[in-house]
């Protein structure tokens, strides 16, 4: 290849606290070319990008632009360097104008703002590209895809030449997919260089001229669409670990129904999907797997369920009984407890203790004289007892939530959770992030949970966790469930392609 | 007709030291600082514009003491909340605790005096008599549209909105909020000083104790009222100085109508147009107002 | 972790001590400036109001107010929740008590007050539950609500000090006529200290108490501490917004009847030298802790007694004394928060 690469990392590392995001990463954009970056979630695309794009330094490595060793430091530098980013969730002033949000980048805008001429600018570089936007418009009028657009107008206009998109398509519904490869394909014309970063394969194949795959945080390869099949870039992406999945399939048979969803919707907030016609059934004795790319309805669903989102058509059963609107105190205290992917954020409260966290696990249950008072030697037993059943050491009552490791904090909100009388459990990405000692904590608890008769949905996008845990497993696309499948059955391929949208299963 | 004229012209003349402000702290809150010590600063211009005027017997000078005096006292205030990200709350009341405090000291030589007044001029026209206003009134009602104009259509003003909405969208565009922020609140020392000094100069022509009575807490609500609009916040401080006008002619002619109600009007107009909106105030309120813009990384 | 505690509040005690310093330090420089003697002004500040009986039940009669719109600022606090609109929960509570105070007279004596006193804190609590369903709801801000209706409260309050409960003997002073016996709050010692006082220590220990002890407390942490963990533990977060904020009107709502009731005994306009916003300075400065509020109420309360100390004996006007809480606060504010690290 005798062409210079307009960009070329050079055996980049990048360490956060626990994770290896990035392990001598080597990566190279020619001119004028599309470049897909694919991988799994946390295989570190995201990681990479933001380091050339200065919002992250690297511990070690070196970045080239047109063949010049550069320091980026912040992405003022990369701007400079004509590299621009458009973030996953958006960099964007929703109360402002396009015209406004645009002007605010621009590198030569003088200090009297005409309108006139602003919108002019906008409107021929959107026309150039078939990027139809009104530069009038407040942002927060625009939907995700137009959103999308001010974005690269912002980059275009002001002059990067190396365009980087950070899952451009995630928030995209088909036909703006579409467009939006149109409008990549004649900026390549116009020689520009662009890196896009996607875990859909069919997307890679059809709009790439180069596909790098990684794979926990390392490049596994590089190869161009006509050389490769979805088979061979699934095993890229998967690598080995297909092979070596422990499968549950235990042919136990499941108990009564505990959960019922019938033709559940829910509206779409924001960028998230909403719940489209959602079925499903949660046996007692069973767990039941939630799979799918996250941002696919997976958090509405789990929402839905404890009633924290509002069910706009369709019925949800609980234990026979019509649950549909029942707010999440009733589902609670019916027996639906919850096992979040982040208990600082969404289970516990920084700044209490270790058993003030505890006591939470229904404060009516522990207050004495009409809630005058607690029964805090109440909460210390549960505190002994409920680690004890889950063959842990407990936590030091007296330490804050917020000083707790995530492992520790997940083990607290099993403690919690799991000491009430319930019939569900519903995990929502409960392993996410968590050291592989406390994430087995949680799996074996929920194992437990199975074995004692109740019913457990698993939302999560290790597939390994999933086929390892499930008795089924379920396959989630823009909110709607697209494949069934039992582990014993399928293979990870399979679930993987239909994650990926690659062909749609009816099972 | 005679009686309605009077009215008019008396609430221009009134909405006059209210308006300045008022657009100070539009600008100001553009950029993502609520002041509660507007107060404070029109008391501190209201009593030093008197006493300088008093002392020289040049009310242009007293002006001037006062609107350098807002200037400095406000850049306390903007360091506190830029530098030492300070609480924005209680950094205003602070502030309006000192303003109260100083201009007492000032003033206090001054209870009861009179000092030399800013000339009235008048424009041509056949009711040039009842409309005949001192310069700071055609100041502040020119001052509206230029202040409208220097933030919606100068590279300044695009860059003080963002600053108000997203800090660090600001930041990565290139702009130094803080540089924005002090210069906002360098804006809005000053109106709100001289704001008070035309109360004193242009309007009493004394100086008392506590003499704006609330004035720069309705500016406030103003600000809201108009939605961070500087042509709005004209409306406003109409409303408002018809609302002060109406009660004294009331009083005049021994109407036993309670000017409470009148004096209610605005408050009640910005509940109202805050209920009104609902939720569409997410998108007019700037965004990161009150909230301390500790840096990126 | 006990001896850190200690270390930590051995800490904060220096620290206020040096602001302290610092700030008296600036202040004499200030009255010096001035021509005064700063000593001197100090040594008599000192004497009248802390040595002197009579000077600090004074201070601690200034307590009684500051306490409970203090309170009222902690509580919405803890929930999260950034009451700003003390001072005009404390009118409309001297207004509802006042007309429980004018118009249940014939009532036994004991019962007479408890009335009056309820009325009041009913008042500040429905004053407060304006700003609080809008916020509950997710309409309009708190803060915003909250300062706006400060400055409506008076104006109700004019409307019937100077209209209908005008008192007829008083024609150049609108105020209401006086309360009856019955309506009034004893004080204590023939001095100006009163059952106020008592009622808000009363208060601050209730408060101590409940919020980290009781049932009541714990959910309204949670709501504050954790909005999101709330609503997904099923606690009724709307619910606990409103009370919040209506237990905080209903405080500084029975600052403003007790100051009435017991100081002013008629309601009029100027009860207030702004007790709501000290009382939002003084939960500032003690971050909601009742010790602290216990400890900066009094050092509030003292500087604002020496304002008349200073007026007598320095010949200053009383609000110079602002300058003297300013300089406090600019110097606390000034300060690199220890909070940060809580956002």
């Amino acid at each position: 290849m005798a062409e210079t690469p307009v960009l070329r990392l050079v055996d980049i590392t990048k360490r956060f606290p626990g994770v290896l995001a990035n392990d001598r990463v080597n990566f190279d954009l020619l001119p004028g070319e599309i470049h897909a970056l694919l991988g799994e979630n946390g295989a570190g695309k995201s990681t990479l990008v933001k380091i050339a794009y200065g919002f992250y330094q690297a511990d070690s490595g070196e970045i080239h632009v047109h063949g010049k060793k550069v320091e980026i430091r912040s992405p003022r530098d990369a701007r400079r360097l004509g590299i621009g980013l458009v973030f996953q969730g958006f960099t964007l002033i929703p109360a402002m104008t396009v015209a406004e949000n645009v002007a605010l980048f621009l590198a030569e805008l003088p200090w009297l703002v005409r309108p006139k001429d602003l919108r002019k600018t906008i409107w021929e570089a959107s026309q150039r590209y078939g990027l139809e936007l009104d530069p009038a418009t407040p942002v927060w009028q625009l939907s995700v895809g137009e959103q999308q657009k001010v974005e690269l107008l912002k980059l275009l206009l002001a002059k990067a030449r190396i365009l980087i998109f950070d899952e451009p398509t995630k928030v995209l519904v088909p036909h703006e997919v579409e467009n939006l490869f149109r409008v990549f394909a004649s900026l390549r014309e116009d020689g520009y260089s662009l890196v896009f970063i996607t875990h859909k394969l069919r997307e890679a194949l059809t709009c790439a001229d180069r596909i790098t795959v990684m794979r926990q945080g390392r490049v596994v390869g590089t190869v161009r669409p006509e050389e490769a099949s979805e088979e061979s870039l699934l095993q890229m992406m998967f690598g080995e670990r297909l092979v070596e999945v422990a499968k549950a399939g235990t042919g136990r048979v499941p108990g009564e129904p505990i959960l019922e969803l019938r033709n559940v919707c829910t509206k779409p907030i924001g960028t998230a999907p909403g719940l489209e016609d959602v079925n499903l059934t949660v046996r007692a004795g069973e767990i039941v797997g939630v799979a799918g790319v996250s941002g696919n309805g997976q958090r509405e669903l789990g929402d839905a369920i404890l009633g924290l989102l509002r069910i706009t058509r369709g019925r949800k059963i609980f234990l026979g009984e019509d649950a549909t609107h029942w707010p999440p105190r009733r589902l609670i205290q019916r027996g639906v407890a919850f096992v979040p992917e982040d208990p600082l954020a969404m289970a516990v409260v920084p700044w209490f203790t270790v058993l003030e966290n505890l006591a939470l696990l229904d404060p009516r249950r522990f207050s004495r004289l009409g809630g005058l008072a607690l029964d805090w030697s109440g909460v210390r037993q549960l505190l002994r007892a409920g680690f004890a059943k889950l063959g842990l050491n407990p936590l030091p009552e007296r330490a804050r939530a917020g000083t707790l490791s995530g492992g520790n904090l997940q083990r607290l909100t099993l403690v919690r959770e799991l000491n009430r009388p319930y019939h569900l459990v519903v995990g929502l990405y409960p392993t996410r992030g968590l050291d592989v000692r406390s994430a087995n904590a949680v799996r074996q608890a929920l194992l437990s949970a199975r074995e004692e008769g109740k019913g457990v949905l698993l939302i999560s996008e290790d597939l390994n966790e999933l086929f390892s845990l499930s008795d089924r497993i379920v396959v989630m696309l823009k909110g709607r469930i697209v494949g069934e499948f039992r582990p014993e059955e399928a293979d990870l391929t399979e679930v993987g392609r239909v994650m990926t949208g690659a062909g749609v299963v009816h099972a | 007709m005679s009686w309605f004229l009077s009215w008019i012209s008396g609430a221009i003349l009134y909405a006059a030291p209210i308006l300045f402000p008022t657009l100070g702290e539009a600008v100001e809150q553009r950029a993502g600082m609520v002041n509660l010590g507007l107060e404070g600063l029109m008391l501190l211009g209201a009593s030093l514009g008197f006493a300088v005027s008093f002392g020289t017997k040049n009310p242009w000078l007293g002006v001037l003491a006062a609107a350098g005096a807002g200037l400095l006292a406000n850049l306390i205030y903007a360091w506190l909340v830029v530098h030492r990200r300070a609480h924005q709350l209680a950094a205003g009341l602070a502030l309006m605790f000192f303003g109260i405090g100083m201009s007492a000291l000032i003033g206090k030589p001054y209870v009861g005096q009179m000092a030399p007044v800013l000339p009235k001029y008048a424009p041509t026209g056949p009711q040039s008599l009842l409309f005949r206003y001192d310069p700071l009134v055609y100041v502040a009602f020119l001052l509206a549209p230029l202040f409208w104009f220097l933030l919606f259509r100068t590279r300044f003003g695009l860059r003080l909105r963002a600053v108000g909405e997203n800090p660090a969208i600001a930041y990565a565009a290139g702009v130094s909020p803080s540089l924005i922020r002090y210069i906002a609140a360098a804006l809005a020392g000053t109106l709100a000083a001289v704001g008070g000094a035309h109360l004193s100069l242009g309007i009493t022509g004394t100086w008392s104790e506590g003499m704006t009575a609330g004035r720069g807490f309705i500016a406030i609500a103003l600000v809201i009222f108009s939605r961070w609009n500087p042509l709005r916040a004209i409306v406003g401080a109409l409303i408002f100085g018809g609302a002060v006008v109406l009660q004294l002619q009331l009083q005049a002619r021994g109407i036993g109508v309670s000017p409470f109600f009148l004096d209610m009007l605005p408050y009640v107009l910005t509940v109202l147009v805050l209920l009104v909106w609902g939720r569409g105030v997410r998108h007019v309120a700037p965004a990161s107002l009150g909230r301390v813009y500790f840096g990126t990384e | 972790m006990l001896s850190s505690w200690r270390a930590r509040l051995g800490w904060s005690a220096v620290r206020l001590l040096l602001t302290v310093v610092v700030v008296l330090g600036v202040f004499g420089l200030f009255l010096w400036g001035l021509g005064r003697d700063p000593i001197k002004a100090y040594q008599d500040t000192f004497r009248l109001n802390i040595l002197n009986p009579r000077g600090l039940a004074g201070v601690l009669a200034r307590m009684a107010p500051l306490l409970l719109t203090a309170l009222g600022v902690a509580i919405p606090f803890r929930a999260g929740l950034i009451n700003v609109g003390a001072e005009g929960q404390f009118m409309m509570g001297a207004l509802l008590g006042t007309w429980a105070a004018l118009n249940l007279e014939g009532l036994p004596m004991g019962l007479h007050l408890a009335l009056v006193l309820l009325a009041g804190m009913v008042g500040g609590a429905l004053w407060a539950a304006v700003p609080g369903v809008l916020r509950a709801r997710g309409w309009v801000n708190e803060t915003i609500t909250t300062l706006l209706l400060n400055y409506l409260a008076p104006l109700v309050v004019g409307y019937f000090v100077f209209g209908p409960w005008r008192a007829p003997e008083l024609a150049f002073y609108p105020q209401t006529p006086e309360y009856p016996a019955s309506a009034r709050l004893p004080l204590l010692f023939g001095t100006r200290l009163h059952l106020g006082f008592f009622l808000g220590l009363f208060f601050l220990l209730a408060y101590a108490y409940l919020i980290n002890r009781s049932r009541w407390g714990l959910e309204l942490r949670t709501v504050g501490g954790n909005a999101e963990a709330a609503r997904r533990l099923g606690l009724p977060v709307e619910r606990w917004i409103l009370a919040a904020m209506m237990l905080g009107g209903a405080l500084a709502g029975l600052a403003g009847v007790a100051e009435v009731a017991a100081i002013h005994t008629r309601l009029k306009l100027d009860i207030s030298p702004g007790y709501g916003f000290m009382g939002f300075l003084v939960n500032w400065l003690a971050f909601a802790n009742p010790l602290g509020i216990l400890i900066m109420a009094f050092l509030i309360a003292f500087i604002a007694s020496s304002g008349f100390t200073l007026q007598i004996t320095q010949r200053l006007p009383y609000a110079a004394v602002n300058v003297l809480m300013a300089l406090i606060l600019f110097t606390v504010l000034a300060k690199p928060l220890a909070q940060r690290g809580k956002r």
